[in-house]
């Protein structure tokens, strides 16, 4: 499980976060709202560890493990997998060859053996086919050319390989029409298990009709402002954030 | 020979001092050699010693060689180099001088040694270098390929063991139609001069591949000087990679001298260290619809520097000139430097040219995305330095040679993390 407590970070001495409590049991998936320019992705990126962001204040313990300070890859290792609102194009680097160097560090990582070429392909087919990309995504650069929903579907593909037991899925529906948006969240649907917690950053109710939340968050200026059922996303549709968030101040 | 040698001086007199001791004694034109070593005895070696630098040699001082004692060349045991899958023909020189017993030369392939030919293009032009090669010059490959013929591929490797200083004179000429693919490597043992001079023709519709390695030691100079000169509807298609040597210079000088030519002058160097490496290249479009294409990557890390010096020269009468040239370099390290200039001087007045250049550090958004996937930072680091290089890799279309570059690249890289 994630227990984040006063969590505060900054950039370039702008903060952000401004202390963050938030729990997501083993097992459920969380919807984290919000306006525009609240600090959701910064908290993605905070937890993933990204260097340009400075932890001030808090903690953040996953499954016992304290991740604030340790290096992206051991994150990754540990089970951390953030899905990028914009997902990073890697010109030169083939698809297929990126995602068996990432997942052959994973299982290094927990004590798996290798995939050779053959092994690995097998399987990005097989994930290929179920979140309905057509097979040459995998020959072509890292996110190069890709469409937007393409990019978001690269993302959702790293996810099903790499089997993370912590996602943070940051804006992964915007972009998305109604069809890939429920590949995506079958994509998640398919790993909820005791062992497997989600963070999804979205601004939809849409998403979450299909990829029911346990709870919801909504954060405003650094902060969790409010947290409810899923009927809570279904209001903020309704009446927006303004209410909730001048209720906050 | 040894017993008559005066004793060895460093630089520009000795190199002069070994000339005078072998007056006679070299094959080929000597009145050729006479002026060559009037022309560097005035010359020098660029950046030698204190005086005015020249243009060409801006950014190259060659001080530390200007230090450098050298012994005559020596015949010494050497393990054989590697053979290239696909190359049926190999021709190996060791300190310079042709090593029979470790080739299979072609059947179009003949030593300087026995038939000293320098060819028609680098003479009166005076490069310093080819002015010290032309007056030293005692062995080489002289490779004619007959029209239309299909010469393969042809591996010639230099093997330098230091300390001395050998001055090969290469001659590859194509005739009309012909193809041949050419690999070029350089490696050695300890401090020494490597100083070919390569000249090129490429006949009319014909096409020559040609790939170089140099991995030099890391004590060496390696300074090679290419002429190409390339007729109607002819390719000249070449990538170096440069690796090694202490300091490196790789100049070519390419004349598109016949309409619809084409000359392809990539290369990519991987530095380190207080490593110094400069490419330079002068293609000159002398009729219309030519093409050169240049693309330069540079991967520099440690106090290492890159030089990148690229000019386009179009004649008045070489319209429909398509010239394109790109340097990009990656710093590794805030203390390397990449020095880029590129010239343009265009007398004709419809004509494509255009350059460019990049310099920058690896993007943090790429490694930071590359880590959360679970990749180590040194991995990260590593899989983006090569796909830098890809574009410069992936045009060499011979799988075999390809492979030895990549493992080239690799050598490299495992250096960097060791």
């Amino acid at each position: 499980m994630l227990n984040i407590r006063g969590l505060a970070a900054s950039i370039d001495d702008k903060p952000i976060l401004k202390g963050i409590d938030l729990i997501v049991p083993p097992g459920e998936v969380h919807a984290v709202m919000g306006p525009n320019g609240a600090g959701k992705s910064t908290l993605g990126y905070v937890l993933a560890g990204r260097e340009d962001y400075v932890v001030t204040a808090g903690s953040a313990v996953f499954n016992g493990t304290e991740l604030l300070g340790m290096d992206p890859e051991a994150r990754a290792a540990a089970g951390v997998f953030l899905a990028f609102q914009a997902p990073i194009e890697l010109p030169g680097v083939n698809n297929a060859n990126f995602l068996r160097t990432a997942l052959n560090a994973i299982r290094r990582s927990r004590g798996e053996g290798e995939l050779d070429a053959v092994q690995f392909l097998k399987l990005a087919r097989a994930e290929t086919k179920r979140l309905a990309m057509p097979d040459d995504m995998l020959k072509r650069n890292v996110n190069v050319g890709f469409s937007g929903g393409e990019k978001k579907r690269n993302e959702v593909l790293q996810m099903a390989l790499l089997r993370p037991k912590l996602a943070i899925l940051d804006e992964t529906d915007s972009g998305l029409d109604i069809d890939a948006l429920k590949i995506v969240a079958d994509g998640v649907n398919a790993l909820r298990g005791p062992d497997f917690s989600a963070l999804v950053i979205t601004h939809h109710q849409r998403l979450l009709d299909h990829l029911v939340p346990n709870r919801v968050h909504v954060l405003s200026a650094g902060r969790i402002v409010r947290s409810g059922g899923p009927e809570l996303a279904r209001e903020l549709e309704k009446s927006g954030y303004a209410g909730i968030v001048a209720e906050a101040a | 020979m040894n017993a008559v040698s005066p004793p060895p001086r460093p630089g520009a007199a000795g190199f002069l001092a070994r000339y005078e001791s072998l007056i006679g004694a070299l094959p080929g034109d000597s009145a050729l050699r006479a002026a060559a070593a009037a022309a560097f005895r005035a010359a020098g070696l660029p950046g030698g010693g204190p005086g005015r630098r020249i243009e060409a040699w801006k950014y190259t001082a060659l001080r530390p060689l200007a230090d450098m004692l050298f012994a005559p060349a020596q015949a010494p045991d050497i393990a054989e180099p590697p053979t290239l899958a696909g190359a049926a023909a190999k021709v190996v020189f060791v300190n310079g001088a042709y090593r029979a017993a470790m080739s299979a030369p072609p059947a179009f392939f003949a030593r300087f040694a026995d038939r000293p030919d320098f060819g028609t293009l680098s003479w009166p032009d005076r490069e310093p270098m080819t002015a010290l090669n032309t007056m030293l010059a005692a062995d080489g490959m002289t490779l004619d390929i007959p029209a239309n013929t299909d010469g393969g591929t042809v591996h010639l490797a230099s093997i330098g063991v230091g300390p001395t200083a050998f001055h090969p004179r290469h001659l590859v000429r194509l005739a009309p139609g012909a193809s041949l693919t050419l690999l070029e490597t350089a490696n050695g043992t300890g401090p020494y001069l490597h100083n070919p001079v390569t000249e090129i023709h490429v006949g009319a519709g014909a096409r020559l591949i040609h790939v170089r390695l140099q991995n030099e030691d890391i004590a060496a100079f390696g300074l090679s000087t290419l002429y190409a000169d390339i007729a109607e509807h002819g390719t000249y298609d070449s990538f170096s990679l440069n690796l090694g040597g202490r300091i490196a210079r790789a100049e070519i000088r390419a004349t598109l001298s016949g309409p619809h030519a084409t000359a392809h002058l990539n290369a990519a160097q991987l530095l380190t260290g207080t490593q110094h490496s400069d490419f330079t290249t002068v293609v000159r479009h002398a009729e219309p619809h030519g093409a050169s294409r240049q693309t330069v990557k540079n991967v520099l890390a440690g106090q290492s520097r890159g030089v990148f010096q690229g000019r386009i020269e179009v004649a008045r009468d070489a319209q429909k000139t398509d010239g394109y040239q790109m340097n990009q370099a990656l710093l590794l390290s805030p203390d390397a430097e990449m020095d880029c200039k590129p010239e343009l001087e265009i007398f004709a007045d419809d004509v494509k040219c255009s350059h460019g250049a990049t310099i920058g550090a690896l993007d943090a958004d790429q490694i930071f995305y590359l880590r959360s996937r679970g990749v180590p930072a040194a991995e990260a680091r590593a899989i983006l330095v090569r796909a830098f290089l890809t574009e410069a890799i992936d045009a060499v279309a011979d799988d075999a040679i390809r492979a030895l570059l990549e493992a080239g690249i690799a050598g490299w890289w495992d250096n960097q993390a060791a």
